[in-house]
């Protein structure tokens, strides 16, 4: 992968989220931006190059039953963030998301948090542990996000 | 060709089985996506995992989708567009942590392209069905409200 040389102007975005759901979701979100500005972070190979993204990174998948996991993820996530000094990170989850978040938060850049789509009743639980961490939270259910404090301003289906 | 797909994190035993039997019953050609490597079934061909590429190929020769009411399928059968079917997986029956996948059923319910079957007979009714319509990713304006936003937010 190669860091973004976009002029001062333009933000540098770091896009995450683990295979599956959450990674369809993140390239419909993520067609609102200019595709210069954007640098890919998910967990399967071949997923972003099907997408015909060219900057990406790759980091260990992780749950909160495999902590070992979220340790190795969270240092490749950290080194992400060194190489690629992100304006803003935004992710629909899971909990590689959340890492990115808190990562984020700490550096003091723009953390977005899209909740999945599949969360129609109840925030998925690393939006939850995400919230803190969070610049803008949105859910894609008006009743979730109302429930969680979150914003709703729209929906991917 | 049918393509069954239970997504990357849990089998999903009691769906496939039914298809399995259905594909006996109704000579239905079948690949099923598992998520089980002990899995095996009889009429269906079936691997636990595919590679991106894999998935593609597969998706390419599929006329109907059928799968969990994931999140996952819905997206893939409106980017490829292709009509899909979802049974929602129960979490009253260990099959998830919770009862989401309901909801989401819920909601899709009308959705143009998305059929919903909550048991054996209405999945069997809509295999059987020869003209369902395909899915699709119209820029629906729930969407545009959403992407708008996260631009504005962006770069704003």
């Amino acid at each position: 992968m190669t860091s973004s040389s976009s002029s001062r102007t333009s933000p540098r975005i770091l896009a995450v989220a683990s295979a599956g759901g959450h990674w369809h979701q993140l390239g419909q979100v993520c067609a609102a931006f200019d595709p210069a500005d954007v640098t890919y972070v998910t967990t399967l190979d071949g997923l972003p190059q099907k997408s015909g993204f060219t900057r990406f990174a790759l980091v260990q998948d992780c749950n909160k039953n495999a902590p070992f996991k979220a340790l190795i993820c969270t240092m490749q996530m950290a080194g992400v963030l060194m190489r690629t000094r992100p304006d803003v990170v935004i992710t629909t989850g899971a909990l590689p998301g959340v890492i990115a978040l808190v990562l984020g938060w700490m550096i003091r850049r723009r953390t977005i948090w899209v909740d999945s789509i599949a969360n129609a009743e109840e925030a998925s639980s690393s939006g939850k542990l995400a919230k803190r961490f969070a610049t803008l939270w949105l859910s894609q259910w008006e009743s979730v996000a109302q429930a969680e404090g979150g914003r709703y301003e729209g929906s991917l289906l | 060709m049918i393509f069954v797909t239970v997504g990357t994190q849990l089998p999903f035993d009691r769906m496939i089985a039914m298809i399995d039997d259905l594909a006996a019953e109704l000579s239905l050609e079948v690949f099923a996506q598992t998520a089980d490597p002990t899995a095996s079934y009889t009429h269906i061909k079936h691997a636990p995992f595919l590679t991106p590429d894999e998935y593609d190929d597969i998706i390419g020769r599929t006329t109907v989708l059928v799968g969990h009411a994931g999140i996952g399928t819905i997206l893939t059968a409106k980017r490829v567009e292709k009509p899909v079917i979802v049974m929602p997986r129960k979490a009253s029956l260990g099959e998830h942590r919770n009862e989401h996948q309901l909801a989401t059923a819920r909601h899709l319910e009308g959705h143009e392209g998305v059929y919903v079957a909550h048991d054996r007979a209405r999945l069997a009714t809509l295999l059987q069905t020869p003209d369902l319509t395909p899915a699709s990713f119209r820029d629906t304006p729930e969407k545009t409200r959403l992407q708008t936003y996260l631009r504005d937010f962006v770069y704003g």
